[in-house]
């Protein structure tokens, strides 16, 4: 039987991809570019016996989030940039609770309430620090209506197997554009559940890792109780000042993503092999540097894209050997120079760097990425 | 590279430019089987403001989502004209609306007029469906989807009771476009 296809935006997509993930509980508070995730969210949910509630502000949204999410309940948020900003302080919390969910973050300009209905990419570093204390981030930035959907379920996945807050970061550009869609069949994306304890109420203990680096995530209401607190604490949820303890559960936290980077890690490369010059862009600023490298190669300049899928962790050791195998790595955002800091930390001077930037509202458009490339040359 | 035809829909925001773009990339992309990207800029007002909408057709993927250089566009009001009746290339299509276009942008492009507003008032009787009048006239203009596709994917869009007078529009769009050509 043929697929089923819809022409839909990239918000839309996002929504049904939460459903697909599996997700039962949507909190948020509507804000453009992003609304219409919540839009449809407040219409699908119910059918799959899901709850959607509008909340007072984004952070009481956050906040909902997590205490769905602890009830076992897949949980997701959408906002853009100043709503992020909001969340920041949950987004520790659920860091440092542990707590699966997802962020959907539609980018916009700023700071502050900047230009709604524009899209940027400003907020990429955000979805890195944007929160106090060390921790890890991951962070997707899908460039397609399609790709939408699928890392959508994917950041749902990374969240539920790490136990942490995945955002997903696209842009107005991508979040309102409309593009054909192949659904995927139930069963066909791979949906990776928490796991569950497996020991008795009484043994349970919420962040005993002695048996891996994820531990166990009980459903409250399934008769397993624990104490849950934003303070460093010990194994059976309750806070603790003792040093080694708190060392090493800050860094548990971590490395319980960066050892497992070549899992979270996706990346996609255009023409690479041979690149002199490397576009490295991702979001929607990758379809405008796709275009670009074949302008650039019908000019008869050796173009490349590299283009991230996952942004944090940070792809640092592809991103190091492209440096060393190329003259040059232009990154281009649609803010004032943000990744492209990673980009000149890891290439070491192994090549040149150059960036396009823009924050007036519109898109990169690849005239600008073919004129950069031709001045660094 | 593959080959790109970019029509963008302009006007004042409530006009249903937005989903002019969108029934028309439905056609292309759900009916016709070809790769579509719509996309629209706006501004934060409600109704009013200049609105735009682009859709790119191309037999393959489509990286830019955005245009580059216009093959057909439409502006119904003096301020879309002003503002995105630009970038259009030589040899390309530009239809205003009579009324409410005075002044004619400066290009390159074959020019053609149609009272898009009044012809959904008086001979269709709402002017709500100027859009789908629109449509119909931008589809005869360019060929870019067949008659039939567009059609089907107006009728796809638009509740029961509503499929004869939308209908009617787009058919009165097609029809006069290809009495401009003639």
């Amino acid at each position: 039987m043929a697929k089923k296809v819809a022409l839909l935006q990239g918000n839309e997509a996002c929504a049904l991809g939460a459903v697909y993930a599996g997700a039962k509980f949507f909190g948020g508070y509507p804000i453009t570019p992003s609304t219409e995730v919540a839009e449809v969210l407040s219409a699908e949910l119910p059918k799959v016996g899901g709850k959607f509630i509008q909340m007072e502000d984004e952070i009481g949204a956050m906040a909902a989030i997590i205490g769905a999410s602890l009830t076992g309940a897949k949980s997701i948020t959408a906002t853009s940039g100043p709503g992020v900003s909001l969340k920041q302080e949950l987004i520790g919390y659920a860091c440092i609770a542990e707590t699966p969910c997802v962020i959907i973050n539609v980018m916009r300009g700023g700071p502050s309430t900047g230009m709604p209905t524009g899209p940027g990419q400003s907020d990429v570093m955000q979805a890195r620090w944007g929160t106090h204390g060390d921790h890890a981030a991951i962070a997707l930035v899908p460039n397609s209506c399609q790709e939408i959907f699928e890392e959508t379920v994917r950041a749902f996945n990374l969240s539920e197997k790490y136990r942490m807050p995945v955002q997903v970061l696209f842009d107005e550009i991508v979040g309102h554009m409309r593009e054909r869609i192949v659904f995927p069949e139930p069963g066909e994306l791979e949906i990776i559940d928490r796991q569950p304890p497996s020991v008795s109420p009484a043994d349970y203990k919420p962040y005993d890792s002695s048996k891996g680096q994820v531990p166990p995530l009980a459903a409250f209401g399934s008769g397993y109780k624990f104490h849950v607190t934003g303070l460093n604490k010990a194994d059976d949820g309750f806070p603790t000042t003792k040093a080694e303890l708190v060392d090493a559960e800050e860094r548990r936290q971590i490395d319980k993503v960066m050892d497992n980077v070549d899992d979270i890690l996706k990346n996609e490369e255009y023409l690479t092999d041979d690149a002199e010059v490397i576009i490295w862009a991702y979001g929607s600023t990758s379809r405008s540097a796709r275009y670009a490298v074949n302008k650039l190669r019908e000019d008869g300049i050796k173009a490349g894209l590299f283009r991230p899928l996952t942004i944090w962790p940070f792809p640092e050791a592809r991103t190091a050997e492209l440096a060393k195998q190329c003259k040059a790595i232009i990154v281009a955002e649609m803010n004032l120079g943000q990744m492209i800091y990673e980009v000149e930390r890891v290439s070491k001077g192994d090549c040149a760097i150059g960036g396009v930037f823009r924050v007036d509202g519109e898109p990169i458009n690849p005239g600008q990425i073919v004129d950069k490339v031709k001045e660094v040359l | 590279m593959a080959e790109r035809y970019e029509i963008r829909f302009s006007g004042a925001g409530g006009q249903g430019l937005i989903t002019a773009g969108i029934i028309l990339a439905e056609a292309a992309s759900i009916i016709e089987g070809k790769s579509a990207v719509q996309s629209q800029s706006y501004g934060p007002e409600a109704r009013g403001g200049a609105s735009k909408s682009e859709v790119i057709i191309a037999d393959g993927p489509i990286d830019y989502p955005k245009a580059t250089i216009v093959d057909a566009c439409l502006a119904m009001t003096q301020e879309s004209a002003d503002k995105y009746a630009v970038g259009i290339k030589d040899g390309g299509i530009l239809l205003l609306d009579d009324d409410f276009v005075q002044k004619n942008p400066q290009g390159n492009f074959k020019l053609y007029r149609m009272p898009i507003m009044r012809m959904a008032k008086e001979d269709i009787g709402r002017e709500i469906v100027a859009n789908v009048v629109a449509l119909g006239a931008m589809i005869g203009l360019t060929g870019v989807v067949s008659k039939e596709a567009g059609e089907e994917a107006v009728l796809r869009k638009v509740p029961e009771a509503f499929k004869d007078l939308n209908k009617k529009a787009f058919n009165l769009g097609y029809e006069k476009s290809k009495e401009l050509l003639n």
